[in-house]
């Protein structure tokens, strides 16, 4: 399921022209938000597939937004699914709502309760992250459109989707230098020749391989806070490795706006730190192994 | 172009939860001082004994061999909760590892049949004779050579860094049987029971003055044919596919986790530390449970096993970094203070993380040439 899911998305994402329409057609856009709340059901882990695909593709749409963040809000809250984009927000935390100026509506975690207000009911000024995704300034009007209950976390629940992207974008970056490595070449031969070159490869790989198992056990976890955690710091840890040595073996060309490595490396920098960077992430978990005892039970979740 | 496959987690069977919570019930009441890098140093043939007789040994091995038709999945669990306490595991570990799984796989009925229920009540521990004094990261020119002797063998040649041989009872020798052969080819699998005679044993002591490795020398070794391990010739062949096993398991994250474990208890770490060796921890042990279940499940991920060893081997050292940086001890072998002693263990063991059982350079080149960057 979660493969063919990948299959379509990945049609849709290298095809270009309109891909949000293009989305949504397919029912892409609300994968993981149950049927009868109005998405195209599926689980979390479907929803991930979609979801690493569209980092793998760098693609710029509010993907994460719309169906793992207020899909899921809006149908738990009893809440009825808007078509089109949307985004969310945590009521005290509405500096860098993303996506903010083309969403539909925003779900807006206050506390145990979730309120949407519609388009129209709040003002977005335009702020960006690196990778120039919109990270907008919102003010919310005196009223929502309609409010229900929420038990969520929004930081937690950000964190496993930027930490899906991630290992998307980090296997992009990957692809990206294998093939680079093989082509280009120096001295005579093909960079990937030289064990140097090979090494820094095989460090990027293992970052990336380890970063996307743990992401990937997270997803079957997503109420577990040390899973949450974990894959979130091993995420944007393996990010900031990953990049530097994609950069690294692109040379100069890779630094260009013309080549694609930059619409990866971007996402990897400005996504490691939205929802908590590796050092936000390592300090909750470490608060929380520093009250358990013994460790190890802790650590494993058994 | 070629890619790594995903790996996908791993996931422990049911059974898994009463199974460990068995190991959790033996190792509090068993006795032993907790020690890091316990499955080289901490050798303690009575454990070894009384694990096997809890069925805790030889456990994927079936019943008729003297195993316990256990899943990989199933060791897993019994082996990441040895190491966590830092149990003595040292004296089976080779045997219980790699031989049980190569004998059954490789070995005649006959081979089966002497060794396998032995090594399931730890009562039958192996050395491997990889290593050469000219080859090492280069095992393929290894020189100890096998000759032709009537319905048998005599191996000459000169094997070293073999772990625990001063306590195993036999030794599996990688020698080469066909002359003038060269690197993978003709190269075979030898079970020499110990001691015999032509075999001599000697100490090669770490560089802490610990005993933990031996050269052996063998001097016309007389090996009959019933103990050559699967077909002459094929012994390349059967290696790699060892150390694939040997590779990503629990052992290549967890030996120092003692030393975290009992800096946590101190409180000597500041939180973000601790939550930075957490969720590395975390992450490796999913991608070592992913190797483990690939590997369950038929498929051979070498490159996978690799990088999760040069990421696990360093991650090793990381917790001994952290404990430094934070915990204000000096290491020191024969302190009173536990933690100074895990903390010298830790140290003078470091360098053996990142070479045993392939260096990190070679397991890069692996994980390399698993992409297609040659």
């Amino acid at each position: 399921m979660d493969d063919l899911l990948a299959a379509t998305a990945d049609r849709i994402f290298a095809g270009g022209g309109d891909v949000w329409a293009a989305l949504t057609a397919a029912g892409l856009t609300t994968v993981g938000v149950p049927e009868d709340a109005g998405g195209s059901g599926g689980t979390l882990e479907d929803a991930a597939a979609v979801l690493r695909t569209a980092g793998y593709r760098a693609a710029a749409v509010p993907l994460a937004e719309t169906g793992w963040l207020a899909g899921r809000l809006l149908a738990e809250a009893g809440l009825p699914l808007p078509d089109g984009p949307l985004t969310a927000a945590a009521a005290d935390d509405l500096a860098r709502v993303p996506w903010a100026r083309d969403a539909r509506g925003i779900a807006v975690v206050n506390g145990d309760r979730l309120d949407y207000y519609e388009r129209g009911r709040f003002d977005a000024a335009p702020g960006a992250n690196l990778a120039g995704e919109p990270r907008d300034r919102v003010v919310l009007g005196p009223e929502p459109t309609a409010s229900g209950p929420c038990t969520a976390d929004l930081r937690t629940r950000g964190a496993l989707a930027r930490a899906v992207q991630l290992t998307g974008a980090l296997r992009r970056a990957l692809d990206l230098t294998v093939r680079y490595a093989g082509e280009r070449e120096q001295f005579g031969r093909p960079l990937g020749r030289f064990q140097a070159v090979q090494q820094a490869v095989a460090e990027l790989a293992g970052e990336a391989v380890v970063a996307d198992v743990a992401v990937r056990a997270a997803v079957r976890a997503p109420d577990d806070p040390v899973a949450v955690a974990a894959a979130k710091a091993n995420a944007s840890r393996a990010a900031g490795t990953a990049a530097a040595i994609a950069h690294q073996v692109h040379g100069a060309l890779g630094v260009t706006a013309e080549h694609p490595l930059h619409t990866v490396t971007l996402r990897l920098w400005s996504w490691r730190e939205e929802y908590g960077s590796e050092h936000a992430w390592a300090a909750e978990l470490g608060g929380r192994a520093t009250a358990a005892s013994p460790l190890w039970p802790f650590l494993i979740g058994a | 172009m070629a890619a790594l496959p995903e790996l996908e987690p791993g996931t422990l069977p049911p059974e898994a939860a009463a199974l460990r919570a068995e190991v959790r019930a033996f190792l509090a009441a068993a006795d032993f001082e907790p020690r890091a890098d316990c499955w080289l140093t901490g050798a303690d043939p009575a454990f070894s004994r009384a694990l096997g007789a809890r069925g805790w040994l030889g456990m994927t091995l079936p019943a008729r061999y003297g195993g316990h038709g256990r899943s990989p999945l199933e060791r897993f669990v019994v082996v990441e909760e040895l190491l966590a306490a830092g149990a003595p595991v040292g004296a089976h570990w080779i045997a219980d590892r790699q031989i049980g799984p190569s004998l059954l796989h490789h070995g005649s009925e006959e081979q089966k049949r002497r060794f396998l229920p032995a090594i399931a009540r730890g009562e039958c521990f192996f050395a491997i004779g990889m290593s050469e004094p000219d080859a090492g990261s280069d095992l393929a020119s290894v020189r100890t050579r096998a000759e032709r002797d009537g319905d048998g063998w005599r191996l000459t040649g000169t094997k070293v860094w073999t772990s625990g041989a001063h306590l195993a009872h036999a030794i599996c020798v990688l020698a080469r049987s066909e002359p003038g052969s060269e690197r993978h080819a003709g190269l075979t699998q030898f079970l020499v029971p110990l001691p015999a005679d032509g075999v001599t044993v000697r100490p090669i002591l770490s560089l802490s003055g610990d005993h933990h490795f031996n050269e052996v020398v063998l001097d016309g070794a007389r090996v009959p044919d019933a103990l050559v391990l699967g077909a002459p010739g094929n012994g390349w062949a059967q290696v790699t596919a060892e150390l694939a096993y040997e590779r990503s398991g629990p052992e290549r994250v967890l030996s120092t986790f003692p030393l975290l474990r009992l800096a946590h208890e101190r409180g000597a770490l500041p939180a973000a530390a601790l939550g930075r060796l957490a969720a590395r921890l975390w992450a490796l042990r999913q991608a070592s449970l992913g190797v483990a279940a690939a590997l369950d499940a038929g498929r051979t991920p070498a490159a996978e096993a690799a990088l999760v060893k040069d990421l696990g081997t360093r991650f090793e050292s990381e917790i001994t970094a952290a404990v430094r940086e934070h915990a204000g001890i000096e290491p020191d072998p024969g302190s009173p203070d536990p933690l100074a002693r895990a903390l010298a263990q830790a140290v003078v063991q470091a360098p053996g993380f990142t070479l045993r059982g392939g260096t990190s350079e070679i397991l890069r080149g692996i994980v390399a040439r698993g992409l297609g960057v040659r």
